[in-house]
């Protein structure tokens, strides 16, 4: 199981409630867009935590989803392009004492701060980071991203993109994520319970959120939300359950024998027992890895959301703290005047 | 009389002050040759990179530390760790100047060259004068050794160092001689003719030794055989030249009593008193030390000491990249750590963005920057000045960071306190220039009473600053301390002052994004005033004979510099000198200073940068003398350089 580092940032006093959360600030996404559902969701959220706000930081980087900050009535910083990791990095193993937020986007955290991105997953640095995917530039006026799909016709690429896109999922699970999930904008239930499980994991965790830009890439997503489609469209993820969808659960997922692959068939009561079971513990990424990869990525069929990964490694900034108090340990609080003196020195006198 | 014997150009001007040294005690050779008497030598140790040059200088200099002698070094390596063995680009050196007096430079020219291979012999002879001494391991001489260097015949038979004393030694056969009981494979055995070379120059210098045997065998604590195997070429070095014909005088180097104030002293190097000067300001700030920091030659061994000093709170962090290491030293600040990124040039490039937002979120940070040569990757280790104006200007937009720049290995120090303090009182990035003849180089310090410290404690914002209209009190992060300018800091954690910044237009007061033309054009001149405002000393000027030129120079030019100072004053050509160590902002006087004197000349390594300031901002005639070959200003050549501007 879990154990929340949450219990070292101090509660809130009272009881909280969403409007806590508000800062005065003026909302200023475009009317419409699915940035305003993911801060009503955080919002929303927060109380349930029952933090001391003061204790909560937001840092972002650069584009429409960084401004999140500045609507949170928390501590927050709107940093640069693509260093809010870093940033976030840096205050986190500093002050464990704190609940420290990293808000991006696709642009922010796959392009210009890929670097970033990565390490700080790899390092397992206790951030929580929620990275709205809307598949284009929004605040550059609609280039497209790097998880935009091949082809696509933008104001740079007038005759289609010709790069492949990341899977932001794949590519956490590559750089060793020790908790990674899936949800979207619109599924304010499922949205929540994913912001749940990431703020109690010990660790990055990184939440991929697929969210709607309606001025440069509307409807990008609509055939996960759209209820009809979304039936085939998508995987509900829950760890322990069998990985079935579809009308009446009809479809499942199965690992192929001769590949070791995983396919989605028809559920039968033949087959039934060997659908998969959801583990998100899994100690192996490779099965995580594998449902990743299901999403056809133009179609967005067969795209699982939810929980992928939730396991339990050391903590980047437990680990620096654990030295710190190593290092008196073995060497007595550090006394400044034996240090400037050293071993070797001769002395003068009047 | 030999050419060691010195001429008195670098005496200090104030001889007198009678101290009384209480030294490690020369250890005197046996027997009952000739000693002679010297006041300052200069050595420089030579061989391939893998020969054990640097550790050889650095023991030497230990040694020379602690009997009592003024000194000064300069390490001179490639930036290959291990080039093609017996190439001349794998040569590694290692000059140490020592002297009964106070010296400024590690010197210009060796008068002994320990040349452990013909590589390193063709690569410095140019540079010892006529006269010098040479020892020379001829074991290396063979032909294809020779022949990789371009050497046709022996130098050490043609003639051609006719003119120098030429002490040939076999230092490798006799190293494996000595080392014959141990039973070590023959390369084994090989790699400790530095100590034999070692154990040679302590006795031709009379050096204590009792030091460089404990510290073999701490070095090789886990391997006793290879300590003592050392320990044994080591003292076969000192017998040998107790014993052979071929070294007839040894000499004596006193103490440099007078040179020195009463106090407790040791050798440190530019990085290391940086890094302590690092850990003392996060002891006068009571704020935990956090270093954010990518590594990169020649500033990493800041972030190795640094690592090593965990029990101080100091927390390194080896970012993924060199935006990584200001990043996360950025957010640590906001978090209320003194916070610190160190790097050389290239880096600087990379973090130029992060100032920026330093610059704009005004928060406390030092970025420390051991330049090297450039531009792009140019010559990592190897010594210049050329980051002034990027430190001064690379960043977009009007975005102002105070400049401290240290003059001295030991100076690191106390440069480092002063960042700090800039940083922390003015909540300001601040530029730390070190370079990489600072950061290697080493002299003798006086240790600190830490008690006499500079108290650097700042105050976190605790509660609301600004009352508004209707009387609520609120918290403002942009309402300014109106005698520095500074905003508040206040850290994450504090109860009721929760508030976003970031790198738009802040409004000025609420901090709130703002794009009004007037709030911007106010805050970009508020962030100038802020910087220019800051309280730096005065300059000190030093002329006492009313010189009509003056040498303003800025770094680690200052040894250099005043080497030829000296010797001008002392052919009676007066000449004034002042030293910058604040560059942005310039101390209150500069102006003052400057147009009391005719001429001004400004020695620099890189193409005139300083004097570009100087002349823009005080439209006054300042003269460049420039030199960009990666390495420090000679004395000689820089005196020569000044008389010539004087007379001009």
């Amino acid at each position: 199981m879990t154990e929340s580092l949450l219990s070292l940032v101090p509660k809130a006093e009272a009881k909280q409630s969403m409007k806590d959360f508000k800062s005065d600030q003026e909302v200023r996404w475009c009317p419409g867009c699915g940035d305003y559902a993911v801060l009503a969701a955080v919002q929303g959220f927060m109380p349930e935590l029952g933090l001391a706000k003061e204790n909560i930081v937001f840092v972002s980087g650069i584009g429409c989803s960084s401004r999140f900050p500045y609507y949170m009535n928390t501590y927050g910083m709107h940093s640069i392009h693509g260093r809010a990791p870093a940033i976030a990095t840096g205050l986190a193993s500093s002050r464990r004492d704190l609940s420290v937020w990293v808000v991006t986007g696709d642009g922010d955290a796959l392009s210009i701060g890929g670097n970033h991105l990565i390490h700080a997953l790899r390092r397992n640095v206790n951030l929580k980071i929620l990275l709205f995917n809307n598949r284009i530039y929004g605040l550059t006026k609609g280039q497209y991203s790097p998880t935009s799909e091949v082809g696509k016709i933008t104001k740079s690429t007038p005759m289609g993109s010709l790069d492949a896109p990341f899977n932001p999922v794949s590519l956490a699970l590559g750089a060793e994520a020790s908790f990674v999930a899936r949800t979207v904008d619109s599924d304010r239930k499922h949205l929540t319970e994913v912001l749940r499980q990431a703020a109690d994991h010990p660790g990055t965790a990184l939440v991929e959120i697929y969210q709607n830009c309606n001025i440069f890439n509307d409807g990008a997503f609509e055939v996960l939300k759209d209820k009809e489609q979304a039936q085939e469209a998508v995987i509900r993820l829950e760890h322990g359950q069998p990985i079935r969808f579809g009308a009446d659960g009809g479809k499942g997922v199965v690992r192929d024998p001769a590949t070791g692959d995983l396919q989605v068939v028809p559920v039968t009561p033949a087959n039934e027992a060997s659908v998969l079971v959801h583990d998100a513990r899994s100690a192996s990424p490779t099965t995580a890895f594998a449902l990743s990869r299901l999403a056809d990525p133009d179609t967005l069929h067969h795209t699982p959301i939810g929980v992928f990964r939730s396991v339990v490694r050391p903590v980047y900034d437990t680990l620096m703290a654990d030295q710190l108090d190593t290092a008196v340990e073995q060497n007595g609080k550090g006394d400044l005047a034996a240090l400037l003196t050293g071993n070797d020195t001769w002395t003068v006198v009047g | 009389m030999t050419s060691q014997v010195s001429s008195p150009a670098e005496h200090a001007d104030e001889a007198d002050g009678a101290g009384e040294a209480l030294v490690g005690g020369p250890r005197r050779p046996a027997g009952d040759k000739e000693v002679r008497r010297l006041d300052r030598v200069i050595i420089r140790f030579a061989g391939d990179s893998g020969d054990g040059m640097q550790l050889t200088g650095d023991r030497f200099t230990s040694e020379t530390a602690t009997f009592g002698n003024d000194l000064s070094t300069l390490p001179n390596f490639p930036a290959e760790i291990r080039a093609p063995a017996g190439t001349l680009p794998g040569v590694s050196s290692f000059q140490l100047h020592f002297a009964d007096h106070d010296i400024l430079t590690p010197g210009d020219a060796p008068n002994v060259l320990v040349a452990m291979n013909p590589a390193a012999l063709k690569a410095n002879i140019g540079d010892v004068p006529p006269g010098g001494e040479i020892i020379v391991n001829t074991d290396e001489f063979a032909k294809r050794a020779m022949a990789k260097v371009g050497y046709e015949t022996s130098p050490l038979e043609d003639g051609s160092l006719e003119g120098y004393r030429v002490h040939p030694v076999p230092l490798t056969t006799l190293t494996i001689e000595a080392l014959k009981d141990f039973g070590l494979p023959r390369k084994e055995a090989e790699r400790s003719k530095n100590m034999f070379a070692l154990g040679l120059l302590s006795w031709m210098y009379h050096r204590p030794t009792e030091g460089t045997e404990r510290f073999l065998r701490q070095k090789f604590a886990k391997k006793p055989q290879i300590a003592e195997a050392n320990v044994a070429a080591f003292r076969a070095g000192w017998n040998f030249g107790e014993t052979t014909e071929d070294f007839a005088v040894s000499y004596e180097v006193a103490p440099a009593t007078a040179a020195f104030p009463t106090g407790t002293y040791r050798n440190i190097s530019g990085n290391l008193a940086l890094s302590y000067g690092l850990i003392a300001a996060s002891r006068q700030a009571d704020l935990p030390l956090y270093l954010g920091s990518y590594p990169i030659t020649p500033a990493s061994d800041i972030l190795h000491e640094l690592s090593k000093h965990k029990n101080f709170g100091v927390r390194t962090f080896q970012a993924e990249d060199e935006i990584a290491g200001i990043g996360a030293a950025l957010g640590a600040a906001f978090g209320g750590s003194l916070a610190v990124t160190t790097t050389s040039g290239p880096g600087v490039a990379l973090k130029s963005e992060t100032i920026g937002l330093a610059v704009s979120l005004e928060l406390p940070l030092l970025v420390v920057d051991i330049q090297r040569g450039g531009p792009s990757t140019g010559l990592p280790t190897k010594t210049e000045q050329a980051d002034l104006l990027q430190a001064m200007y690379g960043r977009n937009g009007e975005a102002p960071v105070p400049i401290v720049a240290p003059k001295t290995p030991a100076d690191c120090f106390d440069a480092a306190l002063e960042a700090a303090r800039i940083a922390l009182t003015y909540r300001t990035p601040v530029f730390l220039l070190s370079d990489g003849y600072l950061a290697n180089g080493s002299e003798p310090w006086r240790i600190p009473d830490v008690d006499s410290l500079p108290d650097l404690r700042t105050q976190f914002a605790t509660g609301p600053n600004h009352a508004l209209a209707d009387g609520t009190e609120v918290f403002w992060p942009f309402k300014r301390d109106p005698q520095t300018l500074a905003r508040p800091w206040a850290v994450p954690g504090t109860p009721g002052l929760e508030h976003r910044i970031g790198g738009i237009e802040k409004q000025d007061g609420t901090g709130n994004i703002s794009y009004d033309p007037a709030n911007h054009d106010l805050m970009v001149r508020t962030r100038q005033a802020k910087v220019d405002g800051i309280e730096v000393p005065d300059l000190d000027v030093d002329d006492p004979d009313g010189a009509r030129t003056l040498v303003l120079g800025w770094g680690s030019t200052y040894g250099p510099i005043t080497a030829a100072v000296r010797r001008l004053r002392r052919e009676g050509t007066p000449v004034a000198q002042a030293h910058l160590r604040h560059i942005n902002p310039f101390p209150a006087n500069l102006g003052e200073v400057l147009t009391g004197y005719d001429k001004i000349v400004v020695p620099e390594m890189n193409l005139g940068q300083l004097a570009t300031l100087i002349r823009a901002k005080y439209l006054v005639d300042a003269h460049s003398y420039n030199q960009v070959n990666g390495m420090p200003f000679k004395a000689e050549q820089l005196a020569a350089a000044l008389k010539e501007a004087i007379d001009d």
